[in-house]
């Protein structure tokens, strides 16, 4: 019960983050995408704001044994970079530069009450199901 | 290039807050905050722990609804691009985050606080093939901005 109210709240923080910096608007994340033409740098502070605050929490949460409401930390454990890592991130780029979306903004925007983001995330969940649908 | 609606403040302030979620989901349940594979677990991947991914998703959208609310000019949309396209990135996204194992979140975050090697080759490549495609749809086939 406690963790699925923490994360509740979590997801509301990160919600209204994304909102409030507009990444939920695709042409702000498309113009910082636009390097050589209209660009709006404001994405990186946002990325850097976020990773400001993860980079020193990080620090303290991990040196404890674990979590205040789970046995473990559930963690990446691997470090190896592979084909499949960058072929993935590439592809997730293009889809990125095409509409502006990436998975976080793409469902906040959900409520917006728009058809643009519903079928960005109706094309999310088909893609993730493809994937599935692979042999390893 | 020339600077356009640049809100630093608005970004910097949102930044934070995704860095506190982020902070508070790995504190209090130790789980990374990667959007793609909650979304994921929540609905494709079989087994493992819907009901707080629910939650979390749940959440994400009150809390941009909230923004949306109370914060004005949060709540703007401009695209170029026809409805088709945002399914056809969906896809793309949805299928090339599962084979990468994270988004923007998870490896962005998440994975450069970690110092991940494969969380910065991640965040590398996405940003590289992002910015080259705005190049190609805007610059060589002249389609938006």
């Amino acid at each position: 019960m406690k963790k699925n109210i923490a994360a509740l709240i979590a997801g509301l923080l990160f919600g209204l983050g994304l909102a409030i910096s507009q990444m939920t608007n695709p042409a702000k994340v498309l113009n910082f995408l636009d390097i050589t033409g209209t660009w709006d740098p404001t994405l990186a502070f946002v990325m850097g704001g976020a990773v400001l605050v993860t980079l020193i929490s990080f620090r303290f949460i991990l040196k404890q044994d674990r979590p205040l409401f789970e046995g473990q930390f559930h963690l990446p454990t691997r470090s190896d970079i592979d084909s499949r890592l960058l072929g993935g991130a590439a592809l997730f780029g293009i889809g990125w530069g095409l509409a502006g979306y990436c998975p976080g903004p793409g469902v906040a925007a959900l409520a917006m009450g728009l058809w643009e983001p519903a079928l960005f995330v109706v094309g999310l969940l088909v893609g993730m199901w493809g994937f599935r649908r692979l042999p390893a | 290039m020339t600077i356009v609606n640049f809100t630093p403040w608005a970004g910097l302030i949102g930044g934070l807050l995704i860095g506190a979620s982020a902070s508070l989901l790995l504190w209090l349940n130790g789980r990374i905050a990667g959007i793609s594979g909650i979304v994921a677990g929540a609905t494709v991947e079989p087994g493992g722990d819907r009901a707080w991914r629910w939650l979390f998703l749940a959440g994400l959208l009150g809390g941009a609804a909230l923004a949306f609310w109370l914060v004005p000019g949060s709540l703007a949309f401009q695209s170029d691009m026809p409805w088709p396209v945002f399914l056809v990135a969906g896809l793309i996204v949805g299928f090339g985050t599962r084979l990468g194992s994270g988004c923007t979140s998870g490896h962005g975050v998440c994975g450069l606080a970690r110092l991940s090697p494969r969380s910065l080759a991640s965040v590398a490549t996405f940003m590289a093939t992002g910015i080259l495609t705005v190049f190609v749809i805007r610059h060589l086939l002249g389609v938006g901005a």
